[in-house]
C-alpha cells in the first residue's frame, strides 16, 4: 500500500488523485456536479419502487403495534410491563437510553467531523442527521409514556399552573428533559439548515406544480446567492460549534440519571465519558446498518464509498475499545474501593442471574469490534453489516445490564426480585423500531438523502483554482 | 402589463466553472460595481473575498442570543427555587447554583442555535419566495451545476449593452436581460 511520493505522482498513477488536494478523491467514478444532482435526485423523482412499499408497510405495521401498545398502556397503566418492586425502571429507560445513544453518531458526523474538517463526512451526514432526529423521537416517546399518569406529563416542564407548582431543578431527571428536548430541537434546526439548498434543487427540478410549491415553500426562496452563502456558512459553522458540546452534554446528563443516584453499579464518576463513547459506538453501528442498505438500493456507491465504511469501522473500533476499557475499569474500581456492595454488584453482574445478558454485552461490544483491526473486515460489506447489528444488540444489552442488574439486587436481600419482560415490554421496543423505520423510509423517499451542495463543494472542480485537464498541478504541488 | 416596455431588473450572466466565476467576481469588484451578486450551486471557497464582501455579523447575534438563553435559564431556576416554590431538598441551599449549570448551558445552546438559524434568515432576508431571477429558465440550473452573476440595473455603472459586452468579456457563456 505504501507508495513513495515520486511513485504517487507518476503520470499513470495521477488519475487516482484529486489534482488540487493531491489526495484520493472523496467521490469516485469521475462524477461531475450535474452527475451528483442526478444521482441523488433520481431515486426521489422516479416512480415509487415496490420494494419501498414493502418496507414502508412493514415498518408502518410495527408502528401500529407501537400505537396499540401505548394505547393499552394508557388505559391499563404501567402494570402491563414486567416492572416489579425493586425493578421500577425497566425497558422504558433501557429503550430511552438506547435510542438517545443511536442519535449521537449523527451529530458526531454532522458537527464534530465538520469542525475537524473531515470532508468525507459530506457523503453520509444528511442521512446520519435524519437518523439522529428519528432516534431522538423514539427516545422521547419513552419518558413521555412511562410516567404512569400521562395526563400529568406536562409537570416535567416549568409551565405556570393553577397549583402554583414548579419542577425541581436539582434533579438530573429534569436536566434530562431539557437536554434531550433541546438536543432534538437543535438537531432539527441543523438538519433543516443543511437541507435548504438541496430543497431548492428539488424545487428547480420538479416537473409538477404541486411538487414545485411543496419543495419551494421549504426552500425559502433559496437561489444560491453568494451574499446568502456567506451568512449560511457562518450559521452552519456556529451550529456545528454549538452541537459539539451539546451532544457531549446530552449523554453526560443521561448518565447522570444513574450516576447521581446512590445505587451500587450506578454511582460512579466514569459514567459520563463511558456513556458518550458507548453512544457514539452504537450510533455509528446504526449508520453502517442503514447506509449499507440504502447505498445499495439507491445506487449511491460512488458517493458513499467503501472508504466511508472503513473510516466508520475505525471509529467503531476505537469507541468499542473505550467501552471495553470502561467495563474493565468499573470492575477494578469496585474491588479497589473496598466497598462490599460495589464488589457484590459487579460480581453479580457477571456471574449472577443476569450473567447471560452480561456476556451477550461483552461478546457483542468488546469482542466483535476487534475484527476491525483487519483491513479485510473493514472493507467487507457482509462483515460490516453483521458486526454493526451485533454492536446494536450489544449496546441495547449494555443499558439493560446497567439498569436491571443494579436494581434487581439492591442493599436488602429480602427485597430482591428477578425482572422479566412481558409481551408489552417487547411490543414497545419492537414498535419503536417501527416508528424509526417508518420515518426513515419516508425520508429516503421524499428528501435528498445526500447533502448535494456539500458533496459538490468537495469535488476537485469546485475549487476556484481548478482548471480542466490540469493534472500537472498535483505533480507540481507534490514536488514541493 | 409591462409587456411593451418592461423595466429591466438587470443582466444575468452564466459561467460554467467555479474558476471562471471566481476571476469574473474579482474583476467586477475591482471595477467598482455596487449592486451585483454571484449565484452558485455550492459555496465557492474564497468567493466572499473575490466579491469584496464584509464579514458576516451573525456571530454577534448568536453571542447575544446565547448569553440571553443562559442568563435567562439561570434566572428562571433561581426564581423558581428561591422565590416561587422554595423547597429544601436534601438539605441543600435554595440557590444551589451548581445544580443549575446543566440547564443553564442547555438553554444557552438552544437560544444560540435559534439565533444562528433565524439570524441567518434575517441577514439573508429569507424566506423570500419571489425573485425576478426566477423568471429566467436558465437560472434553474444554479442549484445544479451552473454559476451566475447578476448586475442590477440600479447600479450606477450599469448600461444595458456595455455591461452585457463587459460580462461576455469576463468569460460568460450566456448573458440575458431579466425583467423586473
Amino acid at each position: 500500500m505504501t507508495q513513495s511520493l515520486a511513485e504517487k505522482y507518476r503520470p499513470e498513477n495521477l488519475e487516482a488523485y484529486d489534482p488540487i488536494g493531491g489526495r484520493h478523491p472523496l467521490v469516485i467514478g469521475g462524477e461531475t456536479l450535474h452527475d451528483i444532482t442526478e444521482l441523488v435526485c433520481r431515486p426521489i423523482e422516479r416512480k415509487t419502487p415496490k420494494a419501498w412499499w414493502a418496507f414502508f408497510l412493514f415498518s408502518a405495521s410495527l408502528l401500529g403495534i407501537f400505537g396499540m401498545s401505548i394505547a393499552y398502556l394508557f388505559w391499563e397503566g404501567t402494570g402491563i410491563w414486567g416492572l416489579n418492586n425493586p425493578v421500577g425502571w425497566g425497558w422504558a429507560i433501557v429503550n430511552f437510553v438506547f435510542w438517545v445513544g443511536i442519535g449521537h453518531a449523527g451529530t458526531l458526523i454532522s458537527a464534530i467531523l465538520y469542525l475537524f474538517r473531515q470532508k468525507w463526512r459530506t457523503g453520509i451526514n444528511r442521512s446520519a442527521e435524519a437518523m439522529t432526529i428519528f432516534a431522538v423521537m423514539c427516545a422521547l416517546t419513552f419518558p413521555g409514556i412511562h410516567v404512569g399518569r400521562v395526563w400529568a406529563a406536562y409537570w416535567m416542564f416549568p409551565i405556570p399552573n393553577q397549583m402554583g407548582m414548579w419542577p425541581n431543578f436539582r434533579s438530573p431527571l429534569l436536566w434530562d428533559v431539557f437536554a434531550v428536548s433541546i438536543y432534538g430541537t437543535v438537531s432539527v434546526l441543523f438538519w433543516f439548515t443543511g437541507l435548504i439548498p438541496d430543497l431548492a434543487t428539488m424545487r428547480d427540478r420538479s416537473k409538477t406544480k404541486i411538487k414545485r410549491i411543496a419543495y419551494g415553500i421549504f426552500a425559502l426562496g433559496w437561489r444560491g446567492s453568494n451574499r446568502h452563502w456567506q451568512h449560511y456558512e457562518v450559521a452552519y459553522m456556529i451550529l456545528a460549534g454549538l452541537s459539539t458540546p451539546l451532544v457531549l452534554s446530552v449523554h453526560t446528563i443521561v448518565s447522570f440519571d444513574f450516576a447521581v443516584s446512590q445505587l451500587p453499579g450506578w454511582h460512579t464518576t466514569i459514567f459520563p465519558p463511558y456513556f458518550v463513547a458507548g453512544a457514539i459506538f452504537s450510533g455509528f453501528a446504526m449508520v453502517l446498518t442503514l447506509m449499507i442498505v440504502t447505498r445499495k438500493i439507491f445506487g449511491l456507491e460512488n458517493i458513499v464509498t467503501i472508504r466511508h465504511f472503513e473510516n466508520m469501522s475505525k471509529i467503531i473500533l476505537v469507541t468499542g475499545s473505550i467501552v471495553g476499557y470502561a467495563y474493565g475499569m468499573e470492575f477494578f474500581i469496585s474491588w479497589y474501593s473496598g466497598n462490599p456492595y460495589e464488589t457484590f454488584t459487579f460480581v453479580n453482574r457477571a456471574f449472577g442471574p443476569y450473567a447471560w445478558a452480561y456476556w451477550i454485552m461483552i461478546s457483542c461490544n468488546v469482542i466483535t469490534p476487534q475484527i476491525f483491526w483487519f483491513k479485510k473486515a473493514r472493507t467487507s460489506i457482509p462483515i460490516l453489516f453483521v458486526a454493526s447489528i451485533f454492536v446494536n444488540i450489544g449496546m441495547w444489552f449494555e443499558r439493560f445490564v446497567i439498569t436491571v442488574t443494579s436494581l434487581s439486587r439492591d442493599f436488602l436481600p429480602s427485597s430482591w426480585d428477578y425482572f422479566s419482560p412481558t409481551i408489552w415490554d417487547i411490543s414497545c421496543l419492537v414498535g419503536s423500531f417501527g416508528l424509526f423505520f417508518t420515518m426513515f423510509s419516508l425520508f429516503v423517499r421524499f428528501l435528498p438523502q445526500v447533502a448535494m451542495a456539500e458533496v459538490k463543494a468537495v469535488l476537485p472542480e469546485a475549487d476556484p483554482h481548478y482548471h480542466p485537464g490540469d493534472a500537472h498541478h498535483a505533480e507540481a504541488e507534490g514536488a514541493h | 402589463m409591462a409587456a411593451k416596455n418592461p423595466k429591466p431588473h438587470g443582466l444575468l450572466a452564466q459561467f460554467d466553472t467555479a474558476s471562471a466565476i471566481y476571476s469574473a467576481c474579482e474583476k467586477i469588484r475591482d471595477d467598482g460595481f455596487k449592486y451585483w451578486d454571484a449565484f452558485t450551486p455550492f459555496p465557492v471557497h474564497g468567493l466572499d473575498k473575490a466579491m469584496g464582501l464584509k464579514r458576516s455579523m451573525l456571530p454577534w447575534i448568536v453571542l447575544v442570543m446565547g448569553l440571553t438563553g443562559a442568563s435567562g435559564g439561570m434566572l428562571l431556576q433561581w426564581w423558581v427555587s428561591v422565590k416561587a416554590y422554595p423547597l429544601v431538598i436534601s438539605g441543600k441551599p435554595l440557590f444551589s447554583w451548581q445544580a443549575y449549570v446543566p440547564i443553564t448551558f442547555e438553554l444557552g445552546v438552544l437560544f444560540g442555535a435559534l439565533g444562528a438559524v433565524f439570524g441567518m434568515f434575517h441577514l439573508c432576508r429569507i424566506p423570500q419566495h419571489y425573485s425576478p431571477l426566477f423568471k429566467s429558465e436558465r437560472f434553474e440550473s444554479v442549484t445544479d451545476d451552473k454559476f451566475f452573476i447578476a448586475i442590477e440595473a440600479e447600479d450606477p455603472k450599469f448600461h444595458p449593452e456595455e455591461t452585457a459586452q463587459y460580462l461576455e468579456s469576463l468569460g460568460a457563456t450566456h448573458v440575458e436581460m431579466v425583467e423586473q
